[in-house]
């Protein structure tokens, strides 16, 4: 039985626990000739959410905590003579699992009987040849002791997935069970049911933490087992960034930082004047008309997917600059730079800072423009010697916001500042970023426990880092300014 | 008002008149002028920025959605195909694409006499190669479908070669035939001489959409099939998973909560996740679902679960606004006759702010439709041409998704690549636009102001 039959199972008993119910709430009232404390939907509600609820959180643990607890006890099966040399026990554990999965299928498929499976050391060839026709090709060097720990991982899973389903089901019929037996008439069964709501809406909003939980503990754990492979000095401290797949890699953050910096600086350069002034010429100058057609056209530019700009980058930017610029000046022949990635991000953060300065600017009130124009300011005087002033903190607030989406930014980098790790001044030439190299790092076919692989989630943790910081300041600045006019 | 008519001369000596604009004054109005023409330029700018982006876009991809094809007759050879003259399926299976070639190349000859066109200089392998790799394959597919039909002569519509269609769209001229080792300028020439005898056209290319993607040299067959339903995967899994929670989240927020240290945390994070670089949750995919809970690569599944994760903020957000914009006295009303905070909850403010909450959730959508960098790093752009299976089994199928296939195309040599992903980006903008549209006409047809 696969979850997705147990849970259609489990609908149905919930269905007719609801009614059930209800039914009996009526009866017992009717008996008693007692009226109902709550209306009786609510009594099969009650009974309904006691079937589904426990039975299905049970569920999703399982399967949550099912796969860990198997792999625990297979690996320690594994003798570590069958590990090859400098190869890790990860490995031989997706073997293991692949195994398995071939063998379900060829059960599955009726061509092996479960008796087969017994005498399946001594023929070892017709089962790998067997198993590909299944599409599991295995390499030639996998050792008996493998398949004898697939075998196990199968009647393990096995009896954990018959396991799961009797408790599954027996959860959902118990908790109905003893819900409808409580069922009289006295039973505030509107209470009953609303609290049990209530806890199930506080679990939804816990999902955020969890969440963030789920990111924090990823990257810090994966991050601790890079640095045991890898020097943190290092990682922090030297200038080259170079990956090698046999190891002794140079593992260095610096040139990536540099690279994310000046990208996110010449974005900042074009996206902070133009969408500042695109804010204050809404919101001061322009007629409604032009207004209600400029407003939702920039903001369009806000709701197209970075990818669109990474493309726009790779076959329009890139080579207009180098065909244009970069090569009459002599400055580099490569069509994707910092300044191709850094102009399209800018353009990509333009609506960004327009509109939460557009929030902003129009907050100040309107007292203070007419006390400026009063003493015969002119608008553009009353716009940077008094409006400015009073918006500073939201407009800080908006270009840090800006900066940590710039930092963040991965597909416009991706396809339109190069993979080159280097520090250089020129911004037309090819530099490259922290999260490209996370990209880099993670789709290749290296082995996951490679510092090679590891590091990436180091760079995603100081990403992390680097983005929340800017995050909270911006927020603490725009909410210190909040309270000035509120 | 008296001192009104006392008020000296201001600026000393010089004379004043209200009508004679002085030095300085007319220095403060050129800075405004200044000042406000530099405001609409970068108005102007911005829209400029914004044609040009999607003119780029247009101009680059609308050719994708047109393909050249060359109509051929081809002789289904019983001495190639089928040896044994039994029509055994097994056997048939056992040919390879590399048993059909020459039939097409002798196809594509008989055609070139029947017309009666000559080429000179025209080499032999230049013959077959005005047609797409892919026909083969579809050659064969044909037969294994239609076996009675081997003997026969059978009319096929098959792809032409990249290059041959570059040539009508203006990628290839003359000239890049003579440098490129693809093609010659032979071929170009017999495929005009097709067209003038009406065999090659050109038309809608339907196959665009339904064709899973191809290998790195027949950019001419590469479709949208797998990815558009690998998108279409994960957004219903989104859906499914990040209104219930996500609406749950808002109304408990909302609604319920005391104002304490937990929701205090509770509302923080929830902030903080929506500024939280994309990426970064790609690599929460990639440890937790895919590592430790052990989820199959470029599954749909994970792929949702992911973009689940990173829509929820704006959900939540948007919910948390609806269910704010109903005013207090509905909920007043509804305690006032009786009914729970609960009953008075569900029964009156949801019904009421769920305009303003689907509108979030189809803009919430509408990001994750684009959201490519999480794909990545949960191995999404794997080469994938097998279509998923039906939903639920086929949530754990691999497949593709529309951003990631634009990606996928930009990574690969040849330049027909990138007109292909210009015509998915142009796809997954109109998917985009039928969405925004539909928020709109939400908001428009169903909001309420108070």
């Amino acid at each position: 039985m696969t979850p997705g039959i147990l849970t259609i199972i489990v609908l149905v008993l919930t269905m007719a626990g609801y009614i059930l119910g209800r039914r009996r709430a009526l009866a017992v009232a009717k008996r008693d000739g007692v009226r109902l404390h709550s209306l009786p939907g609510h009594y099969g509600q009650a009974v309904a959410l006691f079937t589904a609820v426990p039975a299905l959180l049970l569920m999703g643990a399982w399967l949550f905590l099912q796969p860990l607890l198997i792999e625990n006890q297979i690996s320690s099966q594994i003798p570590d003579s069958v590990i090859p040399e400098g190869g890790a026990r990860s490995l031989v554990m997706a073997d293991v699992r692949r195994i398995a999965g071939g063998l379900d299928r060829l059960v599955e498929a009726g061509s092996f009987g479960e008796d087969d499976l017994s005498s399946m050391r001594a023929d070892f060839t017709s089962v790998r040849g067997r198993l590909a026709e299944v599409g599991v090709a295995l390499g030639s060097d996998v050792a008996p002791a493998v398949f004898d720990a697939a075998e196990s991982y199968r009647g393990i899973a096995n009896t954990s997935s018959l396991l799961r389903n009797a408790a599954v089901l027996a959860t959902a019929l118990g908790f109905g069970f003893l819900a409808l037996r409580r069922i009289r008439p006295t039973l505030r069964a509107r209470n009953v049911s609303e609290t049990f709501i209530r806890s199930l809406l506080i679990g939804s909003s816990l999902v955020a933490i969890l969440t963030t939980f789920g990111i924090v503990a990823s990257l810090l754990f994966e991050t601790i087992h890079f640095f045991r492979l890898y020097p943190a000095r290092d990682f922090f401290f030297s200038t080259v960034w170079n990956p090698q797949f046999r190891g002794g890699s140079d593992l260095g953050i610096l040139p990536l930082l540099w690279g994310t910096f000046y990208v996110s600086l010449v974005a900042l350069l074009l996206a902070v004047p133009i969408g500042l002034m695109i804010a204050v010429y809404l919101a001061e100058y322009s007629g409604k008309a032009l207004r209600s057609f400029a407003k939702p056209a920039i903001e369009i530019l806000a709701g197209i997917p970075t990818i669109v700009y990474g493309l726009f980058a790779l076959i329009t930017v890139g080579p207009f600059l180098r065909d244009w610029i970069a090569q009459p000046l002599g400055l580099g022949s490569s069509s994707s730079s910092v300044l191709t990635a850094g102009l399209v991000m800018g353009i990509m953060l333009i609506p960004f800072v327009s509109s939460l300065s557009d929030d902003v600017i129009n907050a100040v009130p309107q007292a203070m423009r007419d006390g400026s124009y009063g003493l015969g300011a002119t608008q553009s005087e009353t716009i940077m010697r008094v409006i400015m002033p009073a918006a500073l903190p939201g407009i800080v607030g908006a270009i840090l916001l800006a900066a940590s989406r710039a930092i963040g930014e991965t597909m416009i980098v991706v396809m339109g500042a190069g993979a080159a790790a280097r520090l250089g001044l020129n911004p037309l030439e090819a530099m490259t970023t922290v999260t490209v190299k996370i990209v880099s790092q993670l789709t290749g076919d290296t082995e996951f426990a490679s510092p090679e692989t590891l590091v990436a989630f180091a760079l995603g943790l100081t990403l992390f880092v680097f983005t929340l910081g800017l995050n909270i300041l911006a927020l603490y600045i725009v909410r210190k300014y909040r309270e000035q006019y509120e | 008002m008296t001192d009104l008519t006392a008020m000296p001369a201001v600026g000393g000596s010089q004379s004043r008149s209200l009508f004679l604009r002085g030095e300085r004054t007319r220095r403060r109005h050129m800075a405004e002028s200044r000042f406000r023409a530099i405001g609409l330029a970068a108005v102007i700018f911005g829209i400029l920025v914004l044609v040009g982006l999607l003119g780029s876009i247009l101009a680059n991809g609308v050719s994708s959605f047109r393909q050249t094809y060359i109509a051929l007759d081809v002789y289904l050879d019983p001495a190639k195909l089928d040896k044994a003259g039994d029509r055994d399926p097994e056997a048939l299976r056992k040919l390879t694409t590399f048993t059909y070639q020459p039939l097409i190349k002798t196809a594509v000859e008989g055609l070139i006499e029947e017309k009666g066109i000559s080429v000179d200089g025209l080499g032999g392998k230049d013959v077959e190669g005005i047609i797409s790799k892919e026909a083969p394959a579809e050659l064969r597919h044909f037969v294994l479908a239609h076996p009675s039909r081997i003997g026969e002569t059978v009319k096929f519509e098959l792809l032409a070669d990249g290059r041959i269609d570059g040539y009508y769209k203006g990628r290839v001229t003359m000239e890049t035939a003579k440098l490129d080792r693809n093609v010659s300028p032979e071929q170009l020439m017999l495929a005009d001489e097709l067209k003038a005898a009406g065999v090659l056209t050109t038309r809608f290319n339907w196959s665009f959409f339904t064709a899973p993607d191809a290998s790195d040299t027949r950019p001419e067959a590469a479709g949208l099939g797998v990815a558009i339903l690998g998108s279409i995967y994960m957004m219903l899994i989104v859906l499914v998973l990040s209104l219930p929670i996500g609406v749950a989240a808002s109304i408990y927020l909302e609604e319920f909560a005391p104002q304490n240290r937990l929701t205090d945390i509770i509302e923080v994070n929830i902030a903080n996740l929506a500024a939280v670089p994309s990426i970064v949750f790609g690599i929460l995919g990639l440890a937790v679902f895919i590592n430790y809970v052990g989820l199959p690569q470029s599954a749909p599944i994970v792929g949702g679960l992911v973009l689940t994760l990173m829509t929820l903020p704006t959900i939540i957000i948007a919910t948390r606004a609806a269910l704010k914009a109903v005013p207090p006295s509905i909920r007043e009303a509804a305690l006032g006759v009786g009914a729970s905070k609960m009953q008075s909850t569900f029964h009156h403010v949801l019904p009421l702010a769920a305009p303003g909450i689907l509108t979030g959730a189809i803009i919430g959508l509408a990001q994750a439709l684009g959201e490519t960098a999480p794909l990545l790093l949960i191995g999404m752009v794997a080469f994938v041409r097998e279509f998923p299976a039906a939903p639920p089994g086929g949530f754990f199928d691999p497949a593709s998704a529309l951003p990631v296939q634009v990606y996928n195309w930009t990574q690969r040599g040849d330049p027909a690549f990138i007109e292909r992903a210009s015509g998915a980006i142009i796809v997954l903008l109109v998917f985009l636009i039928i969405m925004n549209l539909g928020a709109i006409f939400l908001r428009r047809r169903f909001e309420r102001r108070w």
